[in-house]
């Protein structure tokens, strides 16, 4: 770790300032992903700025019945949140499934949505990895990569975005608050996360120098009935191998909202657009939830050492829907 | 105030070096740090209070949770220049004065709830931090979702585990351990 | 302290307990000396070839590096019969993770930059990092690790198999795996003058203390290494490893004291790993269930520079009567690091293999397989005809039985469905050797009524001071509160180290003898001690070490209920339970932990733990805590310990045997077990992760 400059940020404003004027400047969250990186050597900020005291660490009621959940909220505090456990369990849930109980009171939202891949290859300086080095080739393809994506990986990059919380917050249709040099803008929380492509080091949409402030809950989705299930090598404090958030409302027979988004198959949290086009309007049985899962994860691309991971997540993903789904409908 | 020079080659605050006050302990100190350095490094090197241990350094075992503010955190992870300010209690702070334990602790040694002891103090750590979750509301992974929000949640041995998870324990006292941690439940 | 507190036996209290919970023992690294610096090694990127040029330049220039070595300016050390340990000597790489530089800063963070400023270019050659059964390279050595014969073949195995009623013919894996002591490898050395002193975290100092005088060509009384707390080992911090010596030649070049921790990712690579076993087992049998035929066929890796070949075969030289047998190990040098001792080496993997097997061998017979085990009983040890100083297996698969509720059990293999899970339960043999070491000690009566008792045994974590006390007081007949036992330093009466289950017997033996001397000498005198007090001592090499006509091991069962949940192929152990016989139980409270602790270990081994040697690259993958899974206090559920007293006068004076290690032996088969039982499904690769188990559910493969 070179040595770094550290300067705290104040407000939002001043947060932007000081990363524009800084080069090579990070921001600095609860740090839990940041600082392990850059003990790594991975990251090599010039400067820290610290944003982890801004005044953004509170839940509050919008107007319209959504929530918004500042930027740094620790985790353990939002998944505690009565709000954000009685409207959007499946918020509750992913954050609960995720790291230990010690990390969950340091790390925040922003910081969650932030992380960076555990690729072991990405974490190594020693190995060539384009998301880290562009252009140096991918390690994990042609290494070890049982826990790498099975769906929209590239050449160029097979890693996973490791947040069971992004998961979530991209079936709830959450909105991912960011303030930058243009101003305040929002992105979907399941656009905010890129595919690998031709540029697996661009993690997310946020631009230079963008700091997210907040997560928008929407109202439209509070109080569905919504739920997080993830598989795992060990029952706590591991990444997920694959896992699934789902949110399902079955009205009249008929489902009339459903938002169902998979984790650890892809660089992103995969929303399964595709199975839920199939379900919205469809009767909830088994097989209409067969039938739409199988379509969703028909595009997966598995690699040598991976391929359980298509399975897996199918199973997680039926399993979450018919617990949904009213017990009447749900054979 | 203890005045305390965090590293006898480094001068006075620069681009790289700040002066922050910690409470620790109950006892304030001014040092001044290496931006680089963590709250576990700062304890162990510029306070020598070695009682947080260095596991992995990554935030991966737990070894180094300490209450910050009164919450559990792993101090491997915590850029100490961050938490000018704050107020740090480690394992060599929980009893009360002269040589009497808290009770958690005389509950590891009534328990055999160790065996290297390496684990211990950031177990013990995190456990104190644990309690005060769970008497605050705070859910777990394996809390019923349907729990109501608010009153305090009731540990039974799923809780205490799963609450415990993120301190390796390579020597496998884990059931002792939750036995010490139900004796001290309220 | 009442008299009952004094008795071997007893659950005394940990005496450096209070030190522990309060944060106040200090570890290798915590010796924080006035000038102590830090240093932070740089390892090898590459798998197989020499470092070409290495430019420290950098390095040099950042701030509060105090100076960087490499093999081109290393204090040059003495061959030290172990190649491990000839670190920054040549430029060679005998596989990734080497260490080739090692930067000394004034700070930590320092000495981290230092590190990562060091620039090196590499002449890689082609490196092979792949064990098959199949490879070319394969040879069978003349000896396994503990000095067993590498072969062993009895009768005619190959025929009594082929024309054996009943057949079981099985392939199994064991992965490498990783000790991971939560404290990680480190050393505080500090030269004053031609003395070299040492905190190591060792679990043997005066073992260390020898490597140490050898390397530096010092003669041993000028060399002190302390490990007074050790934060686990498991065998991985059996001898000297590198840390201690990068500490040692830092604090030379330096003139300062020097610690060394070495980062958690760079243990798998510098202290040892259990090596991978490829196991293929054959077991024959006639119609009534009894063994014919044994072959227990074990393939392994070593590195280049060292050979050691995990002994894995070498239980069913123990555990069953056959005939006809044959045990042997075929090891295949490659670009890896070193493996070395990880808790019960061997033992651990040989039994999953062969545990599994029998269980298989019962279900081919239609028997119970507690039954079979038992029908499988030898009169002698059947690879040396030896009869056995005590063995009560049987008893311990009946009481386990009886306390686990094993006739309830549907006899019959899975599916057992309850509900998404399917449940199921499973039982396994376990066995370990007594081994015994030569040792020295000293008892002083003092004065004042009170006894020392000196000797230089380590506690990783067993208890061994309190354990220790007992035998002491138990010989000398006082309250175990007049004891005082100094250990952890290699100032004190050399002894052995702590591993092969062996310390106990080993420092008790020498304990006991002195105390027992002392004993007589105090009877002899009369009127108050003068100071400094009355003192005896002994040195059991030639008695502890010597031959026995007896084959003596220790012995227990392992029953285990698991669930595999359906959807995911999680497989989560509900229950775990251990019998052992394992001579007098000295202190049952340390005893039990450490019982639990190899069952915990062992639950690892069967669903949790399991690492990969990255072909492309010649290093393993899961390289840190969060990649290699080591169960969490979540993964460990109800386990009971228990065990059968027994008898034995073919030990040593307390009546002992190793306790250490026989609890990981045979857990990981007990579970596998329990999953076939659960699930109908034999799987015969460790770990049983979700990939695993879920892809061979018949339900999956249905689809």
């Amino acid at each position: 770790m070179k040595p770094f400059g550290y300067v705290r940020a104040g407000s939002v404003e001043e947060a932007a300032d000081a990363y524009a004027s800084h080069p090579g400047a990070r921001y600095l969250g609860g740090g839990t992903n940041l600082v392990d990186l850059m003990k790594l050597g991975v990251e090599q900020p010039a400067t820290l700025v610290d944003v982890s005291r801004l005044p953004l660490d509170s839940v509050e009621e919008l107007p319209a019945g959504a929530l918004r959940i500042g930027a740094t909220v620790r985790n353990s505090d939002l998944a505690a949140h009565p709000l954000v456990r009685d409207r959007y369990p499946v918020l509750s849930q992913a954050l609960l499934a995720g790291a230990s109980g010690q990390l969950r009171n340091i790390a925040t939202t922003g910081g969650n949505l932030l992380q960076r891949t555990r690729c072991p290859y990405f974490q190594d300086t020693s190995k060539p990895c384009n998301k880290r080095e562009p252009g140096s080739g991918c390690g994990a393809r042609d290494g070890v990569h049982r826990d790498h994506a099975v769906l929209g990986h590239s050449p160029h990059c097979i890693a996973t975005h490791p947040s069971d919380m992004a998961v979530a917050l991209a079936a709830l249709d959450a909105q991912v608050e960011l303030y930058g040099a243009d101003g305040e803008r929002s992105v979907p929380a399941a656009e905010f996360h890129r595919l690998p492509g031709d540029h697996p080091e661009c993690d997310t949409e946020i631009r230079p120098g963008e700091i997210i402030t907040g997560v928008v809950l929407p109202a439209t989705a509070a109080g569905l009935p919504s739920r997080y299930r993830k598989a795992r090598d060990r029952a706590s404090y591991a990444f997920a191998l694959a896992s699934v958030a789902a949110v399902l409302r079955v009205d009249d027979g008929v489902v009339q909202h459903v938002g169902v988004a998979f984790g650890a198959l892809a660089h992103r949290p995969w929303r399964a657009r595709r199975a839920e086009e199939a379900l919205l309007g469809a009767a909830p049985t088994a097989a209409a939830f067969e039938r739409a899962v199988d379509l969703e994860l028909a595009a997966a691309q598995p690699l040598s050492d991976n391929a359980y991971k298509v399975g897996l997540a199918r199973d997680l993903a039926l399993d979450v829907l018919t617990r949904l789904a009213p017990p009447t409908t749900s054979t | 105030m203890e005045t305390d020079t965090a590293h006898p080659t480094t001068g006075p605050p620069d681009h790289h070096h700040s002066e922050i006050t910690l409470r620790v302990n109950g006892k304030p100190h001014t040092l001044t740090v290496d931006h680089r350095s963590v709250l576990l490094d700062v304890l162990r090197e510029d306070l020598d209070l070695t009682g947080a241990k260095k596991g992995c350094d990554h935030g991966q075992c737990g070894a180094c949770t300490v209450l910050v503010d009164g919450r559990r955190a792993n101090s491997c992870l915590l850029p100490a220049v961050a938490l000018d300010g704050g107020d740090i209690t480690t394992v060599e702070g929980l009893g009360g004065d002269g040589e009497e334990l808290h009770p958690l602790q005389r509950a590891f040694l009534d328990r055999d709830a160790f065996q290297c002891g390496y684990c211990t103090p950031g177990q013990i750590c995190s456990a104190i931090g644990a309690l005060a979750e769970a008497a605050a509301g705070h859910p777990s992974h394996v809390t019923d979702p349907g729990a109501p929000a608010g009153p305090p949640v009731a540990l039974d041995r799923a809780e205490i585990r799963e609450r415990l998870s993120g301190n390796l324990c390579r020597c496998g006292a884990y059931p002792n351990i939750v036995e010490a941690v139900e004796d001290v439940i309220p | 302290m009442s008299d009952t507190d004094t008795a071997l036996g007893a659950p005394a209290e940990r005496r450096e307990g209070r030190e522990k919970v309060t944060g106040t023992a200090r570890y290798a690294a915590e010796h924080t000396v006035p000038g102590r610096v830090h240093a932070w090694p740089v390892t090898a990127a590459i798998a197989c070839g020499a470092v070409r040029a290495i430019d420290t330049t950098e390095a040099l220039r950042s701030a509060g590096v105090i100076t960087v070595l490499t093999h081109e300016n290393a204090p040059r050390l003495a061959d030290a019969d172990d190649p491990t340990l000839a670190v920054l000597q040549n430029s060679r790489v005998p596989h990734r993770g080497w260490p080739i530089a090692l930067v000394v800063a004034e700070t930590l963070e320092a000495a981290r930059a230092g590190a990562a400023a060091v620039r090196v270019e590499y002449e890689a050659q082609d490196h092979d990092v792949t064990l098959t059964d199949s490879h070319p390279g394969a040879y069978v050595p003349e000896e396994a690790n503990g000095g067993y014969p590498g072969h062993r073949e009895r009768g005619a195995p190959e025929g009594a198999f082929a024309s054996a009623a009943v057949r079981v013919d099985a392939a199994y894996r064991v992965p490498p795996l990783h000790n991971h002591p939560m404290e990680p490898h480190a050393a505080t050395a500090q030269w004053d003058g031609h003395r070299l002193v040492v905190h190591d975290s060792s679990q043997g100092a005066t073992a260390v203390r020898a490597t140490l005088a050898a390397l530096f060509r010092l003669p041993e009384d000028q060399v002190t290494v302390v490990a007074e707390h050790v934060g686990g080992g498991f065998g991985s911090k059996g001898t000297a490893r590198p840390h201690v010596v990068l500490a040692a030649m830092a604090a030379r070049r330096t003139g300062r004291p020097v610690t060394v921790v070495l980062p958690r990712r760079f243990l798998p690579a510098l202290v040892g790993h259990r090596a991978p076993t490829l196991h293929r087992v054959r077991l024959g049998a006639d119609e009534q269930g009894s063994l014919t035929a044994l072959l227990h066929e074990v393939t392994t890796h070593t590195s280049r520079i060292k050979e050691f070949v995990e002994q894995a075969a070498v239980p069913a030289r123990v555990m069953y009567a056959s005939p006809h047998s044959r045990t042997t190990h075929r090891v295949v040098p490659l670009d890896v690091p070193s493996p070395s001792w990880m808790r019960a080496p061997g033992e651990a993997p040989g039994m999953f293999a062969l545990e599994s097997a029998m269980d298989e061998l019962a279900v081919a017979l239609g028997t119970d397989p507690v039954e079979l085990r038992i029908a499988n009983e030898p009169d002698t040890e059947p690879d040396s005809g030896k009869p056995f100083s005590s063995r009560h297996l049987v008893e311990c698969l009946r009481e386990g039985a009886r306390r686990f509720g094993w006739a309830h059990r549907d006899p019959h293999p899975g599916p057992h469905s309850s509900g998404p899970l399917l449940v199921g339960s499973g039982v396994a043999a376990a066995v370990y050797p007594v081994l015994i070491q030569p040792s020295t000690a000293t008892a002083r009566a003092l004065p004042n009524g009170n006894f020392t008792v000196r000797v230089n045994a380590t506690d990783i974590g067993t208890g061994a001071r309190t354990v220790l006390a007992q035998v002491a007081a138990d010989a000398l007949g006082v309250p175990l509160d007049r004891v005082r036992t100094e250990i952890g330093n290699s100032d004190l009466p050399s002894a052995s180290l702590a591993g092969g289950s062996s310390g106990t017997a080993s420092w008790g033996w020498a304990v006991h003898e002195a105390c027992t001397r002392l004993r007589a000498g105090l009877a002899e005198h009369t009127g108050q001690l003068p100071e400094p007090g009355l003192t005896a001592s002994a040195d059991t090499a030639g008695t502890a070490d010597a031959d026995s006509d007896y084959a003596r091991h220790a012995f227990g069962a392992h029953f285990a209920e698991v669930a595999v949940d359906t959807v995911t192929g999680e497989v989560r152990v509900r229950r775990l339970l251990g019998v052992y016989a394992a001579g007098h139980i000295l202190n049952s409270r340390t005893a039990r932990s450490q019982f639990i602790g190899g069952m915990t270990m062992g639950l690892g081994m069967a669903l949790t733990e399991g690492s990969t040697m990255d072909a492309a690259f010649g290093d393993f993958t899961e390289s840190d805590l969060a990649a290699y899974h080591v169960p969490v206090h979540a993964d460990v559920p109800a386990v009971e310990a228990h065990w059968i007293d027994e008898d034995d006068p073919h030990l040593n004076p307390m009546g002992s045997k190793g306790i250490g290690e026989i609890g990981i032996v045979g857990t990981a088969a007990a579970i596998g077990n329990a999953v076939h039982h659960a699930t109908g499904v034999r799987y015969r690769e460790l770990p049983l992760t979700p990939d695993r188990v879920l892809t061979g559910l018949p339900s999956f493969m249905a689809r």
